[in-house]
């Protein structure tokens, strides 16, 4: 029997068909609802071998190996209780831990609040920039709902839209969009001016179609500005959630677009290295959960000419939906989506 | 979980040559493979061999582009490595030039 988990973290056990028969109904999930190929039959066995092994941790073969990128990476120190300041954190993370990359961020994760303490992010990145070696970007996220009343200016769609106020509550949308794209790029420019390598947008889409377009719209700007920087659009989830409905980027509507279809909109925009996300079930098991992930960043990472880092933590990328994610788990998702789902890192 | 990454698939930052592929990433947008090849021909290595602590951590010596130790030493070290990194890639990185334009060199 194979010992694996659930998408909630808790332990089960599978025969090997079993293990098998969920990484195909995963996968088969993630063909229909994005209509995209399937794995090959080599890929599922693939699958089936990472998940079977009897090791608590598994990894790529020499010579498999990817980039990391980090989605608020310095804020997991924080989290931890530990009172460094962001220049340590980085120093640990490229020497200590190993990084690809480096991202420096703030706690309060959202560009509307960091807007009035850009000079205080920028004395830290200007630091960093001096004492590490690796490439620094600095994230947050787009955080649409923060220019909603009554933290912000606009009114809140959330509650227009079970009143029926359809049009009122696309225009609020609308409005905060404008918003977020100044502060977007304001912070952005701060962050570059001061020596970062550029930005990641993280969690993007969080609030739906209208946050992705303002993601959109903000990389469109900042290409413009800066030719050179360094832009990573991260998702937040899998599909495109039309909360306003009707909103269109380079004649694409927005509204219920998957990640392959994504990263060709990051791609227009301008953006250099795109998060595909794809949302664990924690109702469905580890291996249905990476059978479904790793279809979807395959087909992802096909079509996309810029590398692609698939997001793979808690509750995205397979891992289970935990504050600490099992690295049995993790170490699989991990090999999975370098070795069958070909992507440029996570 | 970083550390479960980093020993599942990561490529190692600056143990290795992540750091480096990661650059060609960020900046020209070249895709793993590309990135890799682009930067092992730089190195004069073997792609193979961009993920060899042992063999990397004398090239980053050779080159001294800054190892894990990068408090020990002669070693360049943060932004004095980065303006090496920039001349081996042939990149512009953004902190150098903001070095650059805040000494008033010239490069």
């Amino acid at each position: 029997m194979v010992v694996t988990r659930m998408g909630d973290g808790s332990f089960i056990t599978m025969s090997k068909d079993e293990v098998r028969r969920d990484i195909e109904e995963g996968m088969a999930d993630a063909v229909k609802r994005g209509k995209i190929d399937p794995l090959g039959v080599d890929e599922i066995d693939h699958l089936v071998d990472i998940c079977c092994r009897p090791q608590k941790f598994v990894s790529v073969e020499k010579g498999n190996e990817l980039i990391l990128s980090y989605d608020s990476g310095a804020l997991k120190i924080t989290r931890l209780g530990i009172p460094i300041g962001m220049p340590q954190i980085m120093q640990l993370y490229e020497r200590a831990f190993a990084a690809d990359s480096l991202e420096l961020a703030y706690v309060h994760y959202s560009f509307k609040p960091i807007k009035s303490i850009v000079p205080e992010e920028q004395y830290a990145v200007a630091e960093t920039s001096l004492v590490t070696t690796a490439p620094l970007l600095y994230g947050a996220m787009p955080n649409l709902p923060l220019y909603t009343k009554p933290d912000g200016p606009c009114d809140n769609a959330a509650e227009l839209l079970p009143a029926g106020k359809i049009e009122e509550a696309r225009r609020a949308q609308e409005e905060a969009v404008d918003y977020a794209v100044k502060d977007m790029v304001f912070v952005s420019s701060g962050v570059y001016e001061a020596g970062a390598d550029g930005i990641d947008f993280d969690t993007t889409g969080a609030a739906g179609d209208a946050e992705f377009y303002a993601t959109l719209l903000a990389t469109e700007k900042l290409r413009a500005k800066y030719p050179d920087m360094a832009i990573e659009i991260g998702m937040a989830g899998e599909f495109v959630l039309g909360f306003h409905g009707q909103l269109e980027y380079d004649g694409v509507r927005l509204a219920g677009l998957y990640p392959h279809k994504q990263v060709k909109l990051a791609e227009k925009a301008g953006a250099s290295v795109f998060g595909a996300v794809v949302n664990t079930n924690s109702s469905r098991t580890f291996p249905w959960n990476l059978g479904r992930a790793v279809t979807f960043c395959k087909a992802c990472a096909e079509a996309a000419t810029i590398p692609v880092h698939a997001n793979v933590g808690m509750g995205v990328g397979a891992v289970p939906l935990v504050m600490t994610p099992p690295i049995d788990c993790v170490s699989r998702a991990s090999t999975a989506m370098a070795e069958v789902g070909k992507l440029d890192g996570l | 979980m970083a550390l479960a990454h980093m020993h599942a698939s990561g490529m190692g930052g600056i143990r290795t040559a992540g750091d480096l592929v990661a650059r060609m990433q960020l900046s020209k947008k070249m895709r793993l493979n590309e990135a890799k090849e682009y930067v092992a021909g730089k190195l004069k290595v073997s792609v193979e061999d961009l993920v060899d602590e042992v063999i990397m951590n004398e090239v980053r010596q050779d080159l001294d582009i800054s190892t894990v130790y990068a408090g020990m030493g002669e070693m360049s070290r943060g932004i004095e490595s980065k303006f090496r990194i920039a001349k081996l890639l042939d990149l512009e990185i953004n902190s150098v030039q903001r070095f650059l334009r805040k000494t008033n060199w010239q490069y």
